[in-house]
């Protein structure tokens, strides 16, 4: 039990936007919820698995987006509610199926919850997911608030039903993961039976005859979207200008205008509904002022929307001055902070502001520059990824050939810096590693000579990279894939997968065994333990001399963080200072400088390596690296 | 202090590991017991891979706030790490401001590597005094060592900010705070670190 399925109306409570958006799925009546993780929207299922066993609500970890979209949507055929969620990586793996889940629309209510990353803080990229709902024809909604992320979700429910189409509402990083005071709303009172009306098809065909009809549909969303109490005007009758924001931006504006103490000269537009545009909402407000500084995370979306309505209605508005990201206003990328927003409206206004004295400014940055090192974010302590990569090094320059390795989304990717010893050469998207190795693997034939290797997760193999090994296979490309098997979607908190042997709700599921798919599939299979160095050196040395097809090497070993979370260490680890040569070894501290476990420091005093027992995680491995075999791992 | 400011603007900063969020949220539970509207901006990343985390908690009772302290509003920095803090006050400082550091470093990778320098402690402390109105240090990872699990850092500095009387929580009110977090087997656990850091925060 929790606040999440016990709170009742008019309650106020703390809670994280992904846990409001999940209390929102309650309060509008959810019966099927599916994602696959992804930061900043994990918390959203990962909420609703815990307690859907106890409101009979069917909670799973998809194996990839599409999947999720697609068991939802299910619910939905069957006249029940169903959401899925996702980062926005996640949309694009979805959109295949949204785009033509438009077109035959849906019945029961289904909200797809799409979590952005403006400043791109857990992602490989910032891109900007509001495009998908004007290319699809889509109602869009926007929180600017974790009050809104909850409330907007029953109302998204609502119109999905009046419309017959998914509603997308799309989150940032900033909702998802703030915590906010959050006033509660009771639940739907629904009870249906799910049934599927077989005389009533999903087939889009003809598509142009559902294209017209979503059309229609999405102008009587135009309508509904008139009125909403998503959308409000704050401030004086007359300003001199508006700002017009939608997101996170729309809850920093009021804060800005209060420290510039300019409330009565500027008027917000907050548009919670962005697609499609409330035109006549718009209209009538942006009347109030010539001057239109646009704040939104992360394109130019609603400003060049909004410039589109206002060249269409030019005759009753006017010649409008726009201002934003567009214009250089605001940042060109990355999120709008409050501190942007404040620097832009200072400017229009012509109001000189300094949020702290000049000289206090160089002051603190100077000392954070001459005293403050960055923290580059590495592999944990004792992380079996970082043998891995140490395996990779050592292999491809024994191999001698000029080989590398193309890798892809997952703890692993941090193999591009130097805790995995810049050794993962490409970095894209959920299973590109493979598909890029296929590529790589058939330019033998152009002169192509190097070795090409690549690199997935466990999580990432079922999600997206099992196509591209089908089709390695099928076209006989020559390529090593190495399967870092740590039994853990553990980038995204640890959430079970298909080779966990546990389902979302915490039950017990049957696993689908990596090595026994690749078997099946006809790859050659070994598998090594990462923390054997010289065992997996060799089995890669041996992969890639075979120039045959594709090979793939497990290397299982379990995530060093859930090893350490059972209290399980394998050795107690300790440096023989005595054996230490320090810097007079010639290895040129080799622990330390290169390999570069947290778990391993530097005595300054003594000059020689030395192990920090509250970081180190015991894996041993660093025992097999020294020349001069001074660390010391004992069996625990 | 700052009982009586509305709104209260607090950032707690540290390294990923270290219970920085959770020590956001129990702060903010604690102030919503005493009738504020709570915010909690989390910046994450891949704080568990070490990165630098920061949390900002905003409390008013008369709105809620959006989930960014605006440069120059800042009232207190609490800090789990002493660089992480001073990284703080190079972008959230300013000549008002009240920090709060636990005094052991976690030293970055390119430290460890030998290819950027951590400096002195008393180097820190006084870049901090320099940019603060006030200072305050906790041992709080050495504490929280010796009761057994360094993890109680985040809650003896919870402790020490409690005993400072800066902001409108006691004992009491981080007890009830906590029974929503832990059964009441960790209860003596964390209050015992609570009442530590009450006792052992020094002015410099």
């Amino acid at each position: 039990m929790s606040i999440i399925t016990e709170g009742r109306s008019g309650q106020k409570v703390l809670l994280m936007g992904n846990e409001a958006i999940a209390r929102g799925a309650i309060e509008g009546g959810v019966k099927v919820c599916a994602a696959y993780p992804g930061n900043p929207s994990s918390e959203i299922i990962g909420t609703l698995a815990k307690i859907g066993p106890e409101l009979d609500i069917y909670v799973e970890w998809s194996a990839n987006e599409k999947v999720a979209l697609e068991v939802a949507a299910a619910a939905s055929f069957a006249g029940i509610r169903g959401l899925a969620a996702m980062k926005q990586n996640g949309l694009n793996v979805a959109s295949d199926f949204l785009f033509n889940l438009n077109l035959t629309g849906s019945i029961g209510g289904l909200v797809v919850v799409v979590c952005d990353d403006p400043g791109a803080i857990s992602s490989t990229n910032e891109e900007d997911t509001r495009a998908y709902a004007k290319i699809g024809d889509l109602p869009l909604l926007e929180p600017s608030t974790v009050q809104e992320a909850k409330s907007m979700i029953p109302f998204a429910f609502e119109l999905s039903e009046e419309l017959g189409l998914p509603c997308l509402v799309r989150s940032v990083t900033r909702i998802s993961h703030a915590r906010g005071s959050v006033e509660l709303d009771d639940p739907v009172p629904l009870s249906r039976r799910p049934h599927f009306n077989t005389g009533r098809p999903l087939v889009n065909v003809p598509a142009l005859a559902f294209h017209r009809k979503l059309r229609a549909k999405l102008h009587r969303c135009r309508d509904i979207f008139e009125t909403s109490e998503f959308n409000e005007y704050l401030g004086p009758e007359q300003p001199e200008a508006l700002i017009v924001a939608s997101g996170t931006p729309g809850a920093y504006a009021q804060e800005t205008l209060n420290l510039l103490k300019a409330e009565d000269r500027v008027g917000i537009i907050k548009l919670g509904t962005t697609w499609p545009l409330p035109e006549s909402f718009l209209v009538r407000q942006l009347r109030r002022a010539d001057v239109i500084l646009v704040a939104e995370d992360v394109d130019t979306f609603l400003e060049t929307n909004l410039k589109a309505l206002c060249a269409q209605k030019g005759r009753e508005l006017g010649i409008k001055r726009f201002l934003g990201r567009g214009s250089g206003t605001l940042p060109d990328v990355g999120e709008i902070t409050p501190d942007c927003l404040t620097t832009a409206v200072a400017e229009i206004l012509k109001i000189s502001y300094e949020a702290r004295p000049p000289e206090y400014a160089r002051t603190a940055q100077e000392a954070v520059s001459r005293y403050a090192p960055t923290r580059q974010v590495g592999f944990c302590a004792g992380c079996p990824h970082r043998a891995a990569y140490w395996c990779v090094k050592t292999a491809l320059a024994l191999d001698g050939r000029d080989g590398f390795l193309v890798g892809d989304i997952g703890c692993y990717s941090l193999g591009f810096g130097p805790s995995g010893f810049e050794q993962m050469k490409t970095l894209h998207s959920m299973g590109s590693g493979a598909g890029i190795a296929g590529g790589m693997g058939q330019l033998a034939r152009f002169g192509f000579d190097q070795p090409v290797m690549t690199v997935c997760g466990d999580s990432t193999f079922y999600h997206a990279a099992l196509p591209a090994l089908f089709n390695a296979i099928y076209n006989q490309a020559n390529f090593l894939m190495l399967i870092l098997d740590n039994s853990a979607t553990a980038m995204t908190g640890f959430q079970p997968h298909p080779g966990t042997g546990q389902n979302a709700m915490g039950r017990q599921a049957p696993v689908v065994d990596i090595e026994a798919v690749c078997r099946t599939l006809g790859a050659r299979i070994e598998v090594a333990d990462p923390y054997d160095l010289q065992g997996t050196i060799e089995a890669v040395n041996r992969l890639l001399v075979d120039e045959k097809g594709v090979k793939v090497l497990i290397l299982r070993q379990l995530c060093a963080l859930v090893r350490a979370n059972r209290g399980e260490k394998l050795y107690q680890v300790r440096v023989d200072q005595e054996r230490c040569l320090g810097d007079g070894c010639g290895c040129n501290r080799l622990c330390t400088r290169v390999f570069r476990c947290p778990g391993l420091i530097w005595d300054k005093e003594k000059g020689r390596a030395g192990i920090d027992d509250a970081i180190c995680t015991g894996c041993g491995v660093c025992g097999e690296i020294c020349p001069q075999s001074a660390i010391l791992t004992e069996e625990i | 202090m700052l009982q009586n400011k509305d709104p209260i603007n607090v950032i707690i900063t540290g390294v990923g590991g270290q219970g920085n969020l959770f020590a956001s949220q129990i702060l903010g539970q604690m102030l919503l017991q005493k009738g504020y509207l709570i915010t909690i901006g989390e910046t994450l990343g891949l704080s568990q891979r070490g990165g630098s985390v920061m949390s900002h908690v905003r409390a008013s009772k008369r709105e809620t706030l959006p989930p960014l302290i605006p440069e120059g509003l800042c009232d207190l920095v609490l800090a789990l790490e002493p660089i992480e803090g001073l990284r703080i006050l190079g972008s959230y400082g300013h000549p008002d401001v009240l920090t709060i550091t636990n005094t052991r470093p976690i030293m970055p990778m390119d430290v460890l590597a030998g290819q950027a320098e951590y400096p002195e402690l008393e180097v820190v402390l006084e870049k901090m005094n320099e940019l603060s109105r006030r200072v305050w240090t906790v041992d709080a990872t050495d504490l929280a060592l010796k009761m057994g699990d360094p993890i109680l850092a985040n809650v003896i500095m919870l402790g020490a900010l409690g005993g400072l009387k800066i902001l409108p929580y006691d004992v009491r009110t981080f007890e009830t705070a906590i029974r929503e977090f832990f059964p009441d087997d960790r209860l003596t656990t964390n209050l015992e670190a609570f009442n530590q850091g009450r006792t052992s925060v020094k002015a410099i």
